[in-house]
Formats: C-alpha cells, sequence, structure tokens
C-alpha cells in the first residue's frame, strides 16, 4: 500500500498536518503576477522559494515559468533584503527587461518586516527604475491562508497599483477570474464576447500559460492583462469577481478605489454558477443571451439528462480550494451526485455553512474540515467508501490504495495534461467535466463487471 | 560579432569560446559581469597548463534567475528525502513540505507489506501567525507527540524552515526533550533556506546531523565478505536499484546507501562497512572523511554512471579488497552484461556520433553524464554544476586553497576524533602503500574539467539569460538541466533532459542504466517530433493562386 500507516482510527490532531490539501501564500501571487503581460514575478527572500514555486507551477503547466529572486543569505536575513531587492531590480531590468517587476514577499521577508515600497522608492531614487516601467508588490506571509490567499492579494495589488479613474466611463466590464486555468480564463472570456461584453480579465495567465510549440522563446508572450487595460478598469462600468476568496478582494477594491460596482459571484463550474454568470451580465448590462449560448448550455443538459442513471445517487469525496470546492459541490448535487466527504486546506466557517446549505437535501451525513488535509480525507473513506474521488495528483494515491476512481481537478495537476487547454468551467467546461467523471466511472464498471453483464451500449 | 551570426550554419569548432563569453557578459551591470566573468571559465587542462580556476559556491545574484535552491531543500528534499522510515517533520508554514513531498522521484521498496514507509506522506507543523509571533516551539512538540501517537516510528526528524531560525525556536531542545519522553531517537536540523548560497548547505547540514545522531548506534555486523557504503547515490528513476543488483551480483554487500532506499538502521549500521565508496563527491564526500577519521574506513570515488565508468568502479572496489575470487567474480558479471551494452551503444552511437550536448545540473551529474553521453560519441561542449564547490571542477588538490567565507563558515564543521573503542583500520600502512604503489588512488576527484576539453565552457551557477544565449550560439542537439529550464528550452525547439528527476525516466546508473539512456538521447535527439513544428504555410508561404481569384 502506498499509504500504508493510515489507518480507520481518527485521532484529534491539533498541531501536525499530514498530507496537506494546501500550499502557501507566494505561488499564488506567483501564478498571478504571471497574469500581467511582460511581467516578471519577483520572490523576495531565500531562493529556494522561488525555485519551489516555480517547479510546481512548471510541473502542472509544463510551461516555462520564469521568476526571480531577491537570493536572501543569512546576512541578509539579519540586516534586511534591500540591498538584495535593489541589485535584484536593476539586474531584471538590465538583463530581462520586463515591463513590470511583481514582488511579493515569503515567510523569511515577513518575519523580520521588510518595508517593499520604502525599498522600491530607494530602488527608483538610485535610478534602477527605467522610465515606464513599474514595480509592484503585495505582502504574502507564507504563515496567513493559502496560496488562494496569495493570489487574491496579488491580484488586488494590481488594483492599488494601477486601477485609475478618470470620471469618464468606458462601455467595458472587468472580470476577476479566481485562482483556475488559463484555458478557463479563455473560456469565461469567450463567454463574455458570444454576448457582446468587452472585458478587462485581470488576471489572464491564458496564452501565457498554455503556449503553442513554435521554435521560438518568448520570456513575455502575447498574454497576461496589460498595464494599459490594468489603468482602465477604475472606468469600467462594474466588476464580475468570480469565486468569493479569490477574487472577492481585487473587486471590492475596485469599488472602495473607484466606485466600481462589483458583483462577486462562484466560480461558474456546472450550469447553476453558469447560469448565474450569464444572467449577472445580462442583467448588469441590459442585453440578451444569444441562442448559441442556449445552445451550449443545452448541451450540456442533454448530458446531465442522458446520462442520469451513472450520476444518480453516486457518492464523491472532494479535496481543493474553497472557491472550487463550492461551486463543485453545487454541480454535483444538480445531478444527484453526493460529495459526502470534503475538505479543504483553507480555514472557513462561512465555506462549510455554505457547503452544508448546497447539501441540505443530502440523504447521506457529511464530514466536511476546514481546514483539514488528505490524511484525514483518507481515513472517512475508509470509514465510509465513496464512488469517485475528485481533486489533485495528490489523491491519486488514495484512489489507488482504496481502488476508487479519480477525476483531477484543481491545483495541482502534475501527472496529466489538458487542464491548461480545456476549462472546466462554463457550459463546455461542464461537459468536459462530466465527461471526465463519466470516463472514470464507466471505465471501472467495464473492468468490473461481470462478464455476463459487461455492456456494449452504456 | 560576425563570427556568431545566428544565420551561419557554424561548425561548433569555428566558436571561438572566449568571444562567447564575451557575449555572455555582455548585457550584464559591470558589477555582475565582473563576478560572473569569475564563474565563466574556458577549459584548458591539455599538455600541462595550468587549469584556470572557477569562482564556485558564492552567493548567487539575485534577480539573475538562478537554477539554485534553499539549504532546506537540500537537507530535506535531496539527502533526507530518500530515507523510508523516519518521520520527517517540516516545521514551517505548509509550503516547504509541501513542495518537497514526493516531488525527486527517489525510489524507495520496503522490505514487506508490514515495515514502515512514509514517503508518501508530508508531515509539517504548517505555522500560522500566532506561531510566529510567540514561538513556534509548544507547536512542534505536539506535533511530534501526534506523529508519535499515530506511527510509532523508530525515528522522527524536524527540518527548520526560514521563520524558526529567526524567531529563535530551539528545535534542537524540543527533540532532546522529546527523545527523553518518547524514548524513540529524535533530532533536528538547522536547515534554514537562507542558511548558505545553495542547497549544497542543506546536504551539509543533513549529513552532519545523521553522522551525529545515527550513525554508530547499531554495532551488528552484516553478513558479507566485501562490505561497502555506497555514499552520495539518491536512487533517483531506480539508479540505486540497478546498482545494488550488480554488486549484489558481485557479491559485494552494501551495508548501507546515504540515501537512496535507505533506512534508519543503514545508517545506523555504516560504521562497520569495509570501505566507502563515493558517487555524488559534492553531497557527501566530508561523510566519508569522518567516516575515516572515527572508524577508519578508507574511501575512493567511484562512478556508476557510464558502462565503462562501471567497469572500472567494480574493479576499483575488487582490487581494494586485494582477493582473487573477487576480481574473477567482477570480471565475469561486466562480461556477462557489457554484450549487450555494447550491441545498443553500436546502434545508438550510429545515429548520435558528433551530436552536441550541454549539461547544467547538480553537483556530480554535469560530470558523470558527460560519460554516458561519450559513449554514443556525443561531445559535450559546455557544462556546469548548480551548487557545486571549486574541488568538484578542478579536483580535491585545491581544497587547500579555497577560502573559507562567511557563508560556508556558517555551516556546522564537525571535530571528528578516532573512536576509541570502534577505530579500526581496515588496512594496515604496509597494505595502503602497496596498493598505492601499484597505482591505486584513495579519496581521488579530479573534478570535471580535467575530463573536459580545452576551448569548452564551464559555468558555474548559470542564469536563465546565460543558458538562453548559450542556445543560440551552439544550438545544441541537446541541453541537461532540471525542471524549471525544461520548458523555455524545448520551446525553442532543443530537446531537454532533466538530469536531477530523469523526467519520467531511468535507471540510468550501471549497465541496465546506460542502455535505457543510450535510448533516452536517441529517441530524443533523433526523434521526427521536433521537424514538425512549422506547418506547411509556414514552411512555403507562397502561394500557387490556383484557387485565389480578383
Amino acid at each position: 500500500m502506498l499509504l500504508r500507516h493510515t489507518s480507520k482510527e481518527i485521532t484529534e490532531r491539533s498541531a501536525l498536518t499530514i498530507n496537506p490539501a494546501k500550499t502557501c501564500q507566494p505561488i499564488g501571487a506567483m501564478y498571478a503576477a504571471l497574469g500581467i503581460h511582460g511581467c516578471l514575478p519577483h520572490s523576495h527572500g531565500s531562493q529556494g522559494c522561488c525555485a519551489y514555486h516555480r517547479s510546481a507551477l512548471t510541473r502542472h503547466y509544463k510551461e516555462p515559468v520564469m521568476a526571480a529572486t531577491s537570493s536572501f543569505t543569512e546576512g541578509a536575513s539579519v540586516f534586511g533584503g534591500q540591498a538584495n531587492l535593489v541589485q535584484a531590480i536593476d539586474n531584471i531590468f538590465t538583463i530581462y527587461e520586463p515591463e513590470v517587476i511583481a514582488v511579493h514577499t515569503t515567510c523569511l521577508s515577513e518575519t523580520i518586516g521588510d518595508d517593499i515600497p520604502q525599498i522600491t522608492r530607494k530602488a527608483e531614487a538610485d535610478g534602477k527604475i527605467p522610465k515606464g516601467k513599474y514595480v509592484i508588490h503585495v505582502n504574502t506571509p507564507s504563515y496567513v491562508g493559502t496560496h488562494v490567499t496569495g493570489f487574491a492579494n496579488m491580484t488586488k495589488a494590481m488594483v492599488d497599483y494601477f486601477s485609475e479613474s478618470t470620471g469618464q466611463k468606458i462601455d467595458q466590464i472587468n472580470i476577476v477570474p479566481g485562482y483556475v486555468e488559463p484555458s478557463d480564463m479563455e473560456e469565461v472570456k469567450r463567454l463574455a464576447e458570444m454576448m457582446g461584453v468587452r472585458v478587462v480579465m485581470f488576471p489572464d495567465t491564458s496564452k501565457v500559460l498554455n503556449r503553442p510549440q513554435t521554435g521560438k522563446y518568448e520570456m513575455f508572450p502575447a498574454g497576461g492583462v496589460t498595464v494599459e487595460a490594468l489603468k482602465t478598469t477604475g472606468d469600467s462600468l462594474a466588476t464580475i469577481g468570480l469565486g468569493t476568496l479569490a477574487s472577492g478582494p481585487a473587486a471590492r477594491a475596485l469599488d472602495t478605489k473607484c466606485g466600481v460596482p462589483c458583483e462577486i459571484l462562484d466560480l461558474p463550474i456546472g450550469f447553476k454558477a453558469t447560469d448565474r454568470f450569464v444572467d449577472t451580465l445580462r442583467k448588469t448590462l441590459g442585453i440578451t443571451v444569444p441562442e448559441s449560448l442556449n445552445e451550449e448550455r443545452g448541451q450540456l443538459l442533454d448530458i446531465v439528462t442522458d446520462m442520469h442513471q451513472y450520476f444518480y445517487g453516486k457518492k464523491v469525496a472532494l479535496a481543493g480550494d474553497p472557491d472550487h470546492l463550492i461551486a463543485l459541490t453545487e454541480f454535483l448535487v444538480s445531478i444527484d451526485m453526493w460529495p459526502i466527504h470534503i475538505v479543504t486546506g483553507a480555514s472557513g466557517k462561512k465555506f462549510e455553512s455554505r457547503i452544508r446549505q448546497i447539501m441540505k437535501d443530502s440523504p447521506y451525513p457529511i464530514n466536511i474540515k476546514a481546514p483539514g488535509d488528505l490524511f484525514l480525507l483518507h481515513q472517512w473513506i475508509k470509514n465510509e467508501p465513496v464512488d469517485l474521488l475528485m481533486g489533485n495528483t495528490y489523491m491519486k494515491y488514495i484512489a489507488r490504495d482504496e481502488d476508487i476512481p479519480l477525476v483531477r481537478m484543481g491545483f495541482p495537476i502534475l501527472d496529466r495534461i489538458g487542464h491548461s487547454y480545456f476549462p472546466t468551467v462554463g457550459y463546455r467546461g461542464g461537459m468536459r467535466l462530466l465527461e471526465k467523471i463519466l470516463d472514470a466511472m464507466l471505465d471501472r464498471q467495464d473492468r468490473d463487471s461481470p462478464e455476463e453483464s459487461f455492456e456494449l451500449v452504456m | 560579432m560576425k563570427a556568431l551570426n545566428k544565420n551561419l550554419p557554424l561548425e561548433t569548432e569555428q566558436i571561438d569560446p572566449q568571444k562567447v563569453k564575451q557575449e555572455l557578459l555582455k548585457k550584464y551591470p559591470t558589477k555582475v559581469a565582473r563576478k560572473r566573468a569569475k564563474q565563466i571559465i574556458v577549459n584548458k587542462v591539455s599538455d600541462g597548463q595550468e587549469m584556470p580556476e572557477i569562482g564556485a559556491n558564492t552567493r548567487t545574484i539575485p534577480g539573475i534567475i538562478t537554477q539554485r535552491g534553499c539549504t532546506y531543500a537540500g537537507c530535506k528534499g535531496v539527502i533526507m528525502g530518500p530515507t523510508r522510515d523516519i518521520v520527517n517533520i517540516t516545521h514551517g508554514p505548509i509550503g516547504c513540505g509541501f513542495y518537497s513531498w514526493l516531488t525527486r522521484r527517489n525510489q524507495t521498496r520496503a522490505d514487506g507489506p508490514e515495515d514502515d514507509n512514509f514517503m508518501t506522506y508530508c508531515f509539517s507543523t504548517d505555522m500560522q501567525e500566532e506561531n510566529i509571533v510567540f514561538g513556534g516551539e509548544k507547536k512542534l512538540r505536539a506535533a511530534i507527540q501526534e506523529a508519535y501517537d499515530i506511527f510509532k516510528p523508530k525515528a522522527i526528524s524536524i527540518f527548520s524552515t526560514c521563520p524558526v531560525g529567526l524567531i529563535g525556536d530551539d528545535v534542537h531542545s524540543v527533540a532532546r526533550e522529546m527523545k527523553e519522553k518518547l524514548g524513540i531517537n529524535i533530532f533536528g536540523f538547522s536547515c534554514e533556506g537562507y542558511k548558505g548560497v545553495s542547497q549544497s548547505a542543506g546536504h551539509h547540514i543533513a549529513n552532519n546531523g545523521i553522522f551525529k545522531n545515527v550513525v554508530g548506534l547499531n554495532d551488528n555486523v552484516k553478513e558479507g565478505k566485501y562490505k561497502i557504503n555506497l555514499l552520495g547515490e539518491y536512487n533517483i528513476g531506480g539508479d540505486g536499484f540497478e546498482i545494488d543488483r550488480i554488486l549484489n551480483d558481485c557479491e559485494i554487500t552494501v551495508v548501507s546507501t546515504f540515501s537512496g532506499n535507505s533506512t534508519y538502521d543503514q545508517f545506523a549500521n555504516a560504521h562497520t562497512a569495509d570501505l566507502n565508496t563515493i558517487m555524488c563527491h559534492r553531497s557527501i564526500n566530508y561523510v566519508a572523511e569522518m567516516l575515516e577519521t572515527k572508524f577508519g574506513i578508507p574511501w575512493i570515488k567511484i562512478n556508476f554512471i557510464g558502462a565503462q565508468a562501471t567497469a572500472k568502479s567494480l574493479r576499483k572496489i575488487a582490487n581494494y579488497f586485494e582477493n582473487e575470487e573477487l576480481k574473477q567474480r567482477v570480471e565475469e558479471v561486466i562480461a556477462r552484461e557489457i554484450t549487450e551494452v555494447i550491441k545498443v551503444r553500436d546502434e545508438v552511437r550510429a545515429r548520435c556520433e558528433g551530436k552536441v550536448a550541454m549539461l547544467f545540473v547538480g553537483g556530480s551529474r554535469a560530470h558523470h553524464y558527460q560519460e554516458l553521453f561519450k559513449e554514443i560519441g556525443m561531445k559535450t561542449i559546455s557544462a556546469g554544476y548548480e551548487f557545486a564547490h571549486r574541488d568538484d571542477y578542478e579536483g580535491r588538490e585545491v581544497l587547500p586553497s579555497i577560502k573559507i567565507d562567511a557563508d560556508s563558515r556558517n555551516i556546522e564543521e564537525l571535530e571528528i576524533h578516532p573512536d576509541p573503542e570502534r577505530f579500526r583500520p581496515r588496512k594496515t600502512d604496509e597494505q595502503l602503500k602497496k596498493l598505492q604503489d601499484e597505482g591505486f588512488r584513495f579519496k581521488d576527484y579530479d573534478g570535471m574539467m580535467r575530463e573536459m576539453s580545452d576551448r569548452s565552457l564551464v559555468i558555474d551557477d548559470i542564469s536563465q539569460y546565460e543558458s538562453e544565449q548559450l542556445i543560440e550560439i551552439y544550438k545544441p542537439a541537446i541541453f541537461c538541466a532540471g525542471i524549471k529550464e525544461k520548458y523555455a528550452i524545448q520551446k525553442k525547439g532543443i530537446p531537454m533532459k532533466q538530469l536531477h528527476s530523469y523526467d519520467s525516466g531511468g535507471p540510468y546508473a550501471g549497465f541496465r542504466g546506460a542502455i535505457n539512456f543510450y535510448q533516452e538521447i536517441d529517441r530524443m535527439v533523433n526523434s521526427q517530433v521536433w521537424k514538425h513544428i512549422k506547418a506547411p504555410w509556414q514552411e512555403s508561404p507562397e502561394l500557387a493562386a490556383k484557387y485565389a481569384c480578383d
């Protein structure tokens, strides 16, 4: 057994996390910063943080992930990292020539209390920031929140640094897409475009972390939201934030800073949440939903009704980020599947009550832990088995030990491709999710059914 | 620089490495260029020329985009990661433990289904803000207790992350206290990420910790006529399994491996071996030194990467034991294995001969893997280490001249004396002298540069910028580095082989490993897939205008 020491007996733990269902803030900040056009993320701390984040993101996307580091040594940890950061800014602008350097802190620089704006001012005074170029920053102490917090904070920093209100409204809306894949960001933009809506999406990692093979490497590819576009977000008609945790802070900051009204919705996973997104666009902008979109919705519902017998009553165990889990749970419940064990690495009472509310008609008792870990999830599964697992690649150890099919979703996915190209949001994304769920469950049925009831037509 | 015109299909030989060096430095700010100039060396080793000195194990330049990781990564990830039956608790915020969880591909095989294997688990104290403000010792103590209660391991180790050192948590005193309380071995590592200039510092801290806290605790002598330790072998992709297979066939007993597929008891027993063999000189040569001083076990450098190197290493071990039967056995094993190796090698060589490779990885791998490339006729024209020291480049003879700087002084040097009871020289002075007179070399490592040709570029701690420039200039057939470099290189249309994790491949050590590597490189440098990148209309954009209308 791969996880041979995981037993059914659950003991209360107050100090030891085993097999986490989260990682730390800075990686989320790095990911978000990659969604600014021409931006080089910069990790202000030991070089290991940067190496780890780049490695994890690279393994997940199978794409180049560039970022720089202040490379703290013991001296910098004692005397502060000013000299390191000023030198880094100079080197980065000289050697790599980005438009923006997006600095995020680490537990090291947070613990010693480095003041990034002060250091940036020093770099500017020393002439290390070329004219027309930017250094932005965000505080991302690793001992607070999760990777989603880091994403949310860096996204909010984009508003803090760039959004301007000229008093002249522009016929466009802002969409903060949440901590989702480049493919998801692309899909959300496509949905808005189908409705004829002009969108500024930030961050936007599409065309950054799902680049084609062209025989050429560009450190700063075509994608990402431009600084010019970010500046205009203060003049947009409205902001839609997708996912409370990941997008709420930026959407609200825009409201506070520039008076752009915001609506914070769930991630558009499944038809109900996608309906709410589409309907919000419709109502906010007073537009009609095009027939082509009704058709996509209908195709998704067609799969649901055609294959309902395979979904009905199935029990699922989920691990992931709160924004994803809320929308995913709603989707599963809406097709009569029942998540019975749910963990997330983030802490959150609101999360738990929201899930319980979605699950209020569940015929089964449910286990929820926030913050929980995969060790606990596995113990729950041992006590009350499920038909399907959904979560990141680390779940495959549970899947194999317990012989349960797994649909990979969330971060990180280290052993399969697809997430960077094919979305799980929107109606199309819902169709893809159902395809994946059916493939996993029906392959299992084909493997396990007795010869006499092996089905040709399913 | 005309010679480097990208449009000219120049032969590598025509490229002037000095000019390349200048090209690499041109864009850097003056101070950076001055520092990098010491770390970029045009090799010069033939005919008694004086080998140039390389700058290595110095601070990374902030912002340059380095390959390097941190001390914690070296300690927890590299050295202690491959040991299966110690519960490794990361004391810190969640990230460090998360990123070092199962990501290095060091394989392990527990003896039976009931035996401990914690490698699939990640243990962390997941420090929160209140632990940073008020101290994390209490949480650490509780975490150790919980780990003990749930898993009952034979040992627990604790790894300090950056904030732990800053807030002054004393992991060592917590370890001592809990060791006393629980009656199992518990020890801590002060491997905060900022401790050194690279992961190399972490290797040192880990090895010192194992030497201090575990080695020598078990005096049971394993059965076997020829007992060795294998130091600096991490069983990436199953390398260690292949080496074990070969050694086993030679009837050579491996008492302990540091640290691929290892167990706590192997470490505890290491002092009972009669020879230490070193694979990765960088990460562990000092452990061999300590084992010799304390227990009288001599050490030699060996290398199981490359079929010839493997054969040479086996012969060297056999010569050390001075036993004709063993020498005979080793020759039989080599003869048995080499036939298939040569068959595949020659087949692959016909397709790879003359192609050019670049290797920027590790503290030994950039050197060792040149052997395998050489065997299939490929030339390494540029190479460098990520975290090695000068002796790994220039050979151990430069050791006395290496200046100890402030960063190196941070790493504890253990003061080792002969063990009053257990020090036992494995060879008499006469035996040693006889062996040496016959040409046998102990503590021998001549470094990477001596085995590379003149004019090759040796680059320490290569930057992203330099990698890209090198590729543009030399257009190598293959580039070897790590995961962070992989896809930027491949986007340029150059196959990139990871030599930390081997991508999904391996083993590449020993005889079967050599075959795997030849075939892998053949696949990579000769595959058609790289030729499909351009669409037909990109290859020939002119229009025939057959169906075009006005």
